[in-house]
Parts: C-alpha cells; sequence; structure tokens
C-alpha cells in the first residue's frame, strides 16, 4: 500500500480547499448524508432545470480529506450534465471504487476521468470507501427525489 | 517490571502490521490478550468441555467447577462481599442493561430522575434513554469542566429530590479523566441514592475494592482486561441482586417451571439465564492471574508514567491539540491535530504499524459538547513502551508532512 497513492496532491488541494462548498442559491432538489461511523456529514444541494439538467450544484458538510474531496471533485465534474447523465457517471464511479480498474463513461473528458480516477487510492482502505462514496450516494438520493437520509451502514 | 517480558507473552506481537512491528495504542477499544488466555480457551475445548451447572456427568462437573472458580477469583479481585454478587454477562453493556431494566421496572417511574455525566459512553447513556420513553424517566447530565472533568460539585448541582439513581463512568474514555467515585457515592448515600458504576475504563487500570468505593453497581468489560471478548461482569451488592426482578427468561435461570407459574433460581443463576460464555468466563480466570501476577499497582504506575510522557510530548506539538486536561488522568490520550481529520491521521499512522481510534469513541454527547465531529485517540496498556509513544510522535510529524503543514 501506498499512502501517496491515497493522498494525492489534488486530494489534498480539493480536501483542504472544497470547491463548491456553500449553499446554492434556489436549488430545488437536497439530499443529506450521514457516516455514522466517523461523523462525515454531507448536505447536497442541486439547481436542475426544466430539462432535468444541473445549472447549479454545491455541498455542506464536513468530514475527512477523502470525503471533502470526493464531494468537491464531483459537483466539480457534475455541473451541466443532465440526469441521466449523472446516473450513469455515479454508477460508474462507485463501481471504479469497489473493483473496477478504469472508468467507462464517455459522459466525462479524458482530464476529468484522470482527476477521478485520484480517488481509486481507497480502494486499497476497505474502511475508507465508505468516506469517497458517501457524497455521490447522497447526490442519487437528491436527483431520485427520495429525501432519504443516507446512511452509509444501512447501504 | 521487564516490560519487553510482559510484551513476549502478548502473541499478537509477533506479527507484523505492514511490515511495521505492531504499535497497539487502541487498548481503551479492547485490549491484546496474552497466550496464557488464548491457550486457556483451547485447552478448555480441547480437553474439558461440557455444558455447566446442569448434567451430572464429569465433564459437567469439571466445567463447572472452573466456571465457578473465575466467579471466586473475581469476588476476590474486587473484594466483593460474597460470590454472589458476580454476574457473568455478554459485555459491560449488558451489565448496564441488565440494572436499568430491572431498577427500571421495579423503582422508576414518570417523573423520576436518573443523573448521568456528559462524559457517558452510549452503553450508560442509551440503556436509560430506553427508560424515557417506557416510563418517562428524566434524564440528567453533570456538566464536565474545562478540563473535561467531572467534579463532586458538577454532581451535587444536579441532584434533585427526584434522582432515583446516578450513574457515572469512573475514568471518560476520552478526556481521561478520572472521577471521584466513592466521593460520589458517599454523597450519593447520604441521599439514599444507589450509584453504577461504568467501569470499563476503570477495571483494567486501577485497583478496585467494592468495599472501599461502596457503589451499589460496577459494570466491567472483559475483552478490555486483557480477556476474552462476548464477557463482562455485574458486582452489584447482594440487597439489589436479591430485590431486583430477573432480567433475563430462561434455562438455568428457574427454580420451578409449570403452567401455572415459575418461581426463580437463587443468585447468581437467577442473573445468567440460557448456556453462558463459558469457554470465556473459564479463559477469563487466567487474565487475573495474569494481571495478578504483574500487580494491579505495578500496571497503574507503569501507564500511569507512560501517560504522563505521552502527555508532555503531544503538549509540545503546536499542531495537537489534546481533548481534555484532567488532574487525574486515566490511560488515554484524545487529540486532534489542526487541519487534518482524525480518520486520516488513524489511517497514515496505521501504515507505520500503529492502531488508534478515530471517530466519537460512542461519546456523542461530549463530542458535541466540546463542539467536535471526531478525535483520535491514542490508548495504553500494560504490554506500552515508551518507544511506542515516540513512535506516535514520529507519525504524527509524518502526517503533518504529508498534509503539508507546518
Amino acid at each position: 500500500m501506498n499512502l501517496k497513492e491515497l493522498y494525492q496532491e489534488i486530494i489534498l488541494d480539493h480536501g483542504k480547499n472544497p470547491r463548491n462548498l456553500r449553499k446554492a442559491e434556489n436549488f430545488n432538489k437536497d439530499a443529506k448524508g450521514y457516516n455514522p461511523l466517523c461523523g462525515d456529514k454531507v448536505h447536497i444541494f442541486l439547481k436542475l432545470d426544466e430539462n432535468k439538467k444541473i445549472q447549479d450544484i454545491s455541498f455542506e458538510g464536513s468530514g475527512c480529506a477523502i470525503s471533502m474531496a470526493s464531494a468537491s471533485i464531483m459537483t466539480e465534474l457534475l455541473n451541466g450534465k443532465n440526469e441521466k447523465q449523472i446516473n450513469e457517471i455515479v454508477k460508474d464511479f462507485l463501481e471504479m471504487i469497489k473493483n473496477k480498474e478504469n472508468l467507462d463513461n464517455n459522459d466525462l473528458k479524458d482530464d476529468e476521468k484522470t482527476k477521478l480516477m485520484c480517488l481509486s487510492g481507497v480502494k486499497k482502505y476497505p474502511m475508507r470507501v465508505k468516506c469517497a462514496t458517501l457524497a455521490w450516494h447522497t447526490l442519487t438520493s437528491a436527483v431520485n427525489n427520495s429525501q432519504k437520509e443516507i446512511n452509509t451502514e444501512n447501504l | 517490571m521487564n516490560i519487553n517480558n510482559i510484551k513476549k507473552e502478548f502473541p499478537i506481537f509477533d506479527n507484523k502490521v505492514h511490515n511495521n512491528d505492531l504499535v497497539y495504542l487502541d487498548s481503551a477499544n479492547s485490549s491484546q490478550k496474552p497466550k496464557v488466555v488464548i491457550d486457556r480457551i483451547y485447552d478448555f475445548y480441547t480437553k474439558e468441555f461440557s455444558n455447566v451447572g446442569r448434567s451430572v456427568h464429569y465433564l459437567a462437573v469439571t466445567a463447572t467447577n472452573l466456571y465457578e472458580n473465575t466467579r471466586s477469583s473475581v469476588k476476590k479481585y474486587l473484594n466483593a462481599k460474597y460470590e454472589n454478587e458476580i454476574v457473568f454477562t455478554k459485555g459491560a453493556t449488558e451489565a448496564i442493561n441488565l440494572v436499568a431494566n430491572t431498577f427500571g421496572q421495579k423503582y422508576l417511574n414518570e417523573g423520576d430522575e436518573v443523573l448521568l455525566t456528559e462524559l457517558e459512553h452510549h452503553s450508560n447513556y442509551v440503556p436509560w434513554h430506553f427508560l424515557k420513553n417506557s416510563k418517562k424517566i428524566k434524564i440528567n447530565f453533570s456538566e464536565i469542566n474545562e478540563n473535561g472533568e467531572i467534579t463532586l460539585e458538577s454532581i451535587e448541582k444536579k441532584i434533585s429530590k427526584n434522582t432515583k439513581l446516578i450513574a457515572v463512568t469512573h475514568i471518560s474514555n476520552v478526556t481521561g479523566a478520572i472521577l471521584p467515585i466513592k466521593e460520589i457515592t458517599a454523597l450519593a448515600h447520604s441521599k439514599d441514592i444507589p450509584v453504577l458504576i461504568d467501569g470499563c475504563q476503570g477495571a483494567p487500570h486501577l485497583k478496585l475494592d467494592m468495599q472501599d468505593i461502596d457503589c451499589d453497581f460496577y459494570a466491567i468489560s472483559c475483552h478490555k482486561m486483557y480477556g476474552p471478548t462476548g464477557l463482562g461482569i455485574l458486582y452489584a451488592k447482594k440487597k439489589w441482586l436479591d430485590d431486583l426482578p430477573p432480567y433475563q427468561g430462561g434455562g438455568g435461570m428457574i427454580q420451578e417451571v409449570n403452567k401455572d407459574g415459575v418461581t426463580y433460581g437463587d443468585l447468581p443463576n437467577k442473573y445468567e439465564a440460557g448456556t453462558m460464555a463459558t469457554a470465556q468466563v473459564i479463559a477469563f480466570n487466567e487474565s487475573i492471574k495474569f494481571i495478578e501476577k504483574i500487580g494491579i499497582k505495578n500496571i497503574e504506575r507503569h501507564e500511569s508514567e507512560l501517560i504522563q510522557y505521552g502527555e508532555e510530548i503531544l503538549r509540545k506539538n503546536n499542531s495537537v491539540k489534546l481533548i481534555g486536561n484532567p488532574q487525574n488522568r486515566g490511560s488515554v490520550l484524545s487529540f486532534n491535530i489542526d487541519g487534518i481529520h482524525p480518520h486520516d491521521i488513524a489511517t497514515i499512522l496505521d501504515e507505520e504499524g500503529i492502531a488508534i481510534r478515530a471517530g466519537h469513541h460512542c461519546c456523542q454527547i461530549l463530542h458535541e459538547k466540546l463542539n467536535l465531529t471526531a478525535s483520535a485517540r491514542a490508548s495504553i496498556g500494560v504490554y506500552n513502551t515508551k518507544d511506542d509513544i515516540d513512535k506516535l510522535k514520529e507519525s504524527i510529524n509524518k502526517c503533518k508532512k504529508i498534509f503539508e503543514l507546518k
């Protein structure tokens, strides 16, 4: 195992200075997520237009470098995507973080995929996978309007 | 006392963690087990196994005697008055649930109050919380001071005419504060209030004398005392065990059962329904012998020196913020590092073979009070050395380097 793979420059940067860490103005969808084991909390806000395309995406919360970086990178990459694309990218990311070598989705540009792959180091740290996936599960809950608080212990 | 020789009695330290020697700083969570305890479990299952207290055959008699021998050792170790004051449970959690349930049933009614402290582990909060719903009782919290301690005054302040029981921890598993449990008990008894002590962090580290403390109930977690998991002990004064209703119903706890009624067994059977954790109980006798061979006073002195050393080292590091500054500190050091989340600290330390705990340590009420979501915690046992603390210090510096902190 290599800590440098886990704590890459880009993760540390996003962990320390998370992008889109705010409440989106006029959001029309949101969901909360919680990891009771470590106390990580996230609240995702979405503003979707009439075509279900993201006009604004942001989050509030607190947690470890991995969970904050993951949420931050997610909000950067998904802005402008539509509901179908979001669901596919989330599915692809969750598969990658668990057991897949690469990302297959074509809605992301190569440099965007490279950025997201920085989180793949988490694979070798099973206890930390939940940190990386919390924001993504919570996003799914917001998009699907399920209003259910995501709890990583019940996934 | 030669710690390196003591450490050799723990086979776990023969293993490498990520190619490093194991530095185990998570004993407040659960301690490691000496070989004598591990071997005892194997030997019991290999040579002596049978259920206890039921059959008349040779193995049943042997197993029953071994099981009761542990009760007798625990009675002596705690300086209890009677062997019947020692009840085996599946853990300290069950021990506290047993008291909350049975005492609650018989003595707590709407408007009655139970006094806890802000330091309590969830296992000494949630069982009482159940009674908030079922019995409409009120829970009060004695508040911590700026050092993370509970003083006698803070207890006294929260006692009211409705206080029916006081349940406090012996040592905080977060701030490390050792509570003045003898004084708290004396104060409570002067007002006819019984006292339960959550001894999870006290029993492995301090000399215990139930006659001196005089508490009504004392809950122990055996796996934190170099013993097996799945086992706890409730010490309770005989008058309470005689007086309170049974907890769980089943085999072993009855006198006679027929369609018209049930009569319950004598102590300690009344509170030990079903097949108990027999192998664990028998092996726990070896844990007590192990502690007594070294001497609990020697363990206390060694750990106290070590924790003081750790406290000094961590205080010298400007980025480290210790949680709590108690005058009397038990065997834990909880801390945060500015700019690094406890989970990241724990992952980086793990890579070096250092095991610490990160999270809220089952004390969310305390973390909320301290305005923290989580903390890192290093806790020690008899096998730890100054070398372990030095390695902790070096690895904390490594965390800072990775996170590019000064």
